[in-house]
């Protein structure tokens, strides 16, 4: 079973890797410029103020055709002295004329902004630059918001045969953004004096809508999956601490999500530093220096608190829950008097925006990178476990404390390293989930719950079932919310984890033998 | 208490056990220790009572007000620049010589963050500490939890923050904004041309009464100018809540073909993660713009603010809003909280909410000086109808229903975390806390009427 699951774990690195460097950032390509001729866009731009509409719309034309987005800055100034009417018949003009510019931007995020902006102009003057500008793109996705928008813009055309192909096209492309148009467009078939035309149209449409939706519903199942993997990620990662404290040591730390906390304010922390010391151009290295520094930081939070209070307190769980919690909620307090609200977290560029894999799947960095490192933490505590001759003794201890003392095994130690360890990864979780909130003295609470959810219906004191069970209760979440809504999701989730423990009160993997109590 | 146990609680008559012990001397020890207590606590009797003749004589006994605001727990992040904000204009009203030529004494309480907490604490500043007015809450739900307090007890409340309508309290001067003037007008701009022009409305809001509320009138609103009910969605998240993947998801598949907006009523730290969940998806504000009605430059101070650029919000007063009063206020601002060592000193900012807070000290002060008094059904009638030129602008009290004339601002988010104004209101725009569209029958009114009445 370990070996088809690191083959999974494999695969699923590798295809991480590619989502995240795969798609080749393209190269500019210059658009092909007209010389414009000087005198008639004067002339245009003088007629702009007119109060007569038929003078501006004509000099507006003569822009668009001609003009370029150097005309931009000259607009501006004409647009705030205008009054309001003309002020509002300016604005599309500088905006198409910006647009494309931008299409032969070297940024392909810009390039591609600008054509979605172009197709929803509807403007068909935006038609031969896109056409143009598609012919010498180079990067796929960019490509197809070309050809989309392109169509989109011709599918509102007046020719019946441009608006057929328009149609088909983006059938073909399983344009998303199309339905609402072809949906008005079968509407306009579907009434009694229709033409005949129109019946055509709307047939066509109706098919294109069909392979839209199939396609869209496809869409919607892969993306559902990610969400529920990306969540169970999140779980995973936040309960593997957790597991490690409460499943293997039996202490129930209360302070737990507060260590998270400790996890995220060392990452911002480190980020000040490289804001303050370092030049901006090295910046994103600050994510990657963060990793150890959080680790450390919740390691020893978590070993000053074992070594404080909860050495004192073993095998009294109510009494731990109850120091725990008040040290919890110190924490949170002193986060919350040291160091304010100002603590953005700013996402490395690397981790921003998303990996476009099929029309309508994106797939967020950030989403990937914690997916990829929950699977590498896993695969960590389970050599260190397992494989290490630390892991070793600490499974002794837990075991059975006398045998192992009395075998020489210095458990005091053991204990006071395995939760120093377990708060390190409790770190590791804050660390990871400043990509996705924000770094607030709540930020523990807000997961701590389901920290222990997880834990609990996995079986204390079981890896395997803390795996097993946040890829449950995540994927059971995404599968359900979609139906239900985020407040429901959340009150079914929580009714079929008492369900389940009451059918299974020691959880999914329960501990078989003498030493279950 | 003491009657169950007067043999330990009382020193001069220790318990048998002990005196057999101790003997003699320790029962001296005490007679001389409770001597010696009760000696103290003359002269500290004495001395207060001598404090309060003089200050009596002079006539210039201070005017305590109460600071009802959070300063722990999860509201704290919003609730203690408000504290500060009040503290401020005290400051500056006593180094003016203060009301009357009486100081201001603010007394100070922390809720807490808990809803109970905030009636326990309003009832302290009210019997214990006899407060003459109430400077607190923000939470709809801190609201409500006071309000019975102040009726009860005629006492005076003055709540700063924009809030969902539907209250018309004799104890309580809202200077915050009504729903029509934020919510209501931030949906007629977006379904303007200027504003985009936008068809399709998704109502994203966090679950509890002021979301619910406001989405309330805004569907009520939507569905009177002809938008079709296919048309708006509206949604609910759990307080807290951070996986948005499913919600923007959906939102994506709504926003296909343009021409939708979000209305966002979400609250506190779920924002950061909806905002960039929103970017991370490719999603950007061309496609569909996000309007929000709880996103201040307070709450933008601790967001990484690359994903919301381009966004809107609605308000009432921004930082950036260009006039000499508020420069003046913004640099008295900043300048307070570096005086007194308040986290991030000079970094700190003015949002709407904070703005409300200070000109609502202010309108008290004219008022108790035009009242001549702190009698609060003499200050109440004195502020009907009151100006002040706040730092956004001048403003007006409504003559009866407790409301505050206001403009209405759309801002746009800027990388810096600031806003800029990109359309306002003709001039002060009328607090109505009965909408028109959910409850056209209700209004409010404590001169003509005795509060909610029916047209």
């Amino acid at each position: 079973m370990m070996i088809s699951l690191r083959h999974t774990v494999a695969t699923l690195g590798i295809v991480g890797l590619f989502l995240l460097f795969g798609p080749s950032r393209a190269i500019a390509a210059d658009g092909p410029v007209t010389a414009p001729s000087t005198s008639s866009i004067e002339q245009a731009l003088t007629q702009l103020t007119s109060e007569d509409e038929s003078i501006r719309d004509a000099a507006i034309r003569v822009l668009i055709s001609q003009g370029d987005a150097g005309l931009v800055p000259r607009l501006e100034g004409i647009r705030a002295s205008a009054s309001r009417s003309i002020r509002q018949a300016i604005k599309p003009l500088m905006d198409l004329l910006k647009n494309r510019a931008k299409l032969a931007s070297p940024d392909s995020d810009a390039r591609r902004s600008a054509a979605t902006d172009l197709g929803s102009s509807g403007n068909p003057s935006a038609i031969p630059w896109l056409d143009a500008a598609k012919v010498n793109e180079s990067n796929k996705w960019v490509r197809y918001t070309m050809e989309e928008s392109s169509a989109l813009i011709k599918l509102a055309s007046d020719d019946p045969s441009t608006k057929l192909a328009a149609a088909e096209k983006l059938g073909e492309l399983r344009s998303g953004n199309a339905v609402p148009a072809l949906k008005a467009l079968v509407e306009a078939g579907a009434v009694a004096e229709a033409t005949e035309q129109q019946k055509v149209l709307a047939k066509v449409a109706e098919a294109a809508i069909d392979r839209i939706e199939t396609w869209g519903d496809w869409a919607n199942a892969i993306e559902t999956i990610f969400r529920g993997i990306s969540l169970s990620s999140i779980l995973l990662i936040m309960s593997l601490g957790l597991a490690i404290v409460f499943g293997l040591m039996g202490v129930i730390n209360m302070a737990h999500g507060e260590l998270m906390m400790v996890g995220a304010y060392a990452t911002f922390v480190t980020q000040q530093c490289f804001t303050a010391w370092f030049p901006p151009d090295v910046f994103d290295w600050y994510f990657p220096v963060a990793l150890p520094v959080a680790f450390l930081a919740a390691a020893g939070s978590g070993f000053l608190l074992e070594a404080t209070v909860i050495r004192f307190l073993y095998g009294r769980p109510l009494e731990t829950m109850l120091a725990t919690w008040g040290v919890s909620l110190v924490l949170m307090q002193a986060a919350r008097v040291y160091f304010g609200d100002l603590t953005a977290v700013v996402a490395p560029g690397p981790l921003r925006g998303g990996a476009q894999v099929l029309v309508g799947v994106y797939l967020p960095y950030n989403r990937i990178f914690i997916i990829a490192l929950s699977i590498v933490c896993v695969l960590g505590i389970y050599f260190a476990l397992f494989k290490s001759n630390l892991g070793l003794r600490v499974r002794a201890v837990t075991q059975n404390r006398n045998m192992s003392a009395c075998l020489g095994i210095p458990t005091r130690k053991v204990d006071s390293y395995t939760f120093a360890f377990g708060s390190g990864l409790a770190g590791i979780a804050g660390w990871v989930l400043t990509m996705v909130g924000n770094v607030d003295p709540g930020l523990g609470q807000n997961y701590i719950v389901d920290a222990f959810m997880v834990v609990v219906t996995g079986g204390v004191g079981k890896l395997a079932g803390t795996i097993v069970a946040s890829l449950g209760i995540g994927g059971l979440n995404k599968l359900i919310e979609p139906g239900l809504g985020a407040v429901y999701g959340k009150v079914f989730i929580l009714v079929m984890v008492i369900l389940f423990l009451q059918w299974r009160p020691s959880g999914l993997f329960a501990m078989k033998g003498r030493d279950a109590d | 208490m003491a009657t169950d146990e007067p043999n330990e609680a009382s020193p001069v008559e220790p318990g048998g056990t002990a005196e057999s012990e101790a003997g003699p001397s320790r029962r001296e020890l005490l007679v001389k220790g409770g001597k010696v207590v009760a000696g103290i606590g003359v002269a500290a009797l004495l001395g207060n009572l001598g404090n309060w003749a003089l200050s009596y004589a002079a006539d210039k006994e201070p005017i305590k007000i109460g600071i009802l605001h959070s300063l722990s727990g999860t509201m704290a992040i919003s609730e203690v620049s408000l504290r500060d904000t009040v503290m401020m204009a005290v400051e500056e009203i006593n180094a003016k010589g203060g009301v009357m030529g009486r100081m201001i004494k603010p007394v100070i309480v922390d809720p807490a963050s808990n809803w109970d907490l905030f009636a326990e604490k309003a009832k302290q500043l009210l019997f214990q500490d006899k407060v003459s007015v109430t400077f607190g809450c923000w939470t709809s739900v801190s609201r409500k939890s006071v309000l019975p307090v102040f009726e009860k007890n005629n006492g005076l409340l003055f709540y700063p923050v924009q809030y969902e309508g539907e209250e018309c309290s004799r104890n309580v001067f809202y200077t915050g904004a009504a729903p029509n003037q934020q919510a209501v007008p931030a949906v007629d701009y977006l379904m303007s041309k200027e504003g985009g022009g936008f068809t399709k409305f998704y109502l994203l809001g966090t679950d509890y009464v002021y979301p619910r509320t406001t989405n309330k009138i805004l569907r009520a609103m939507l569905l009177a100018k002809k938008v079709p009910a296919d048309k708006i969605m509206e949604e609910y998240t759990p307080f807290h809540h951070q996986d948005y993947q499913t919600i923007v998801g959906k939102l994506k598949k709504f926003a296909a073909g343009g021409g939708a907006a979000v209305i966002s009523t979400i609250n506190g730290d779920s924002n950061v993660p909806f905002y960039k969940e929103f970017a991370n998806q490719g999603l950007r504000a061309e496609d569909a713009p996000i309007m929000a009605f709880s996103v201040a430059e307070d709450e933008l101070r601790g967001m990484d603010t690359s994903a919301l650029v381009g966004h809107l919000a609605a308000w009432n007063y921004y930082q950036s809003v260009d006039t000499p009063q508020n420069k003046q206020f913004v640099a008295n601002f900043k300048a307070y909280c570096k005086k007194n060592n308040l986290p991030d000193g000079d970094k700190r900012v003015t949002d709407d909410p904070i703005e409300a807070a200070y000109f609502g000290v202010y309108i008290w002060k004219q008022a108790v000086e035009k009242a001549g008094g702190t009698e609060v059904d003499k200050v109440r009638k004195a502020v009907y109808g009151s100006k002040f030129m706040a730092p956004g602008g001048e403003i007006m009290m409504d003559a009866a229903n407790h409301h505050t004339y206001r403009p209405v601002l759309i801002g746009e988010i800027l990388a810096d975390g600031q806003f800029k104004v990109v359309s306002r209101s003709p001039g002060l725009v009328k607090p109505e806390p009965w909408s028109e569209f959910t409850n056209p029958d209700k209004g409010c009114d404590w001169v003509g009427h005795q509060g909610t009445y029916q047209k």
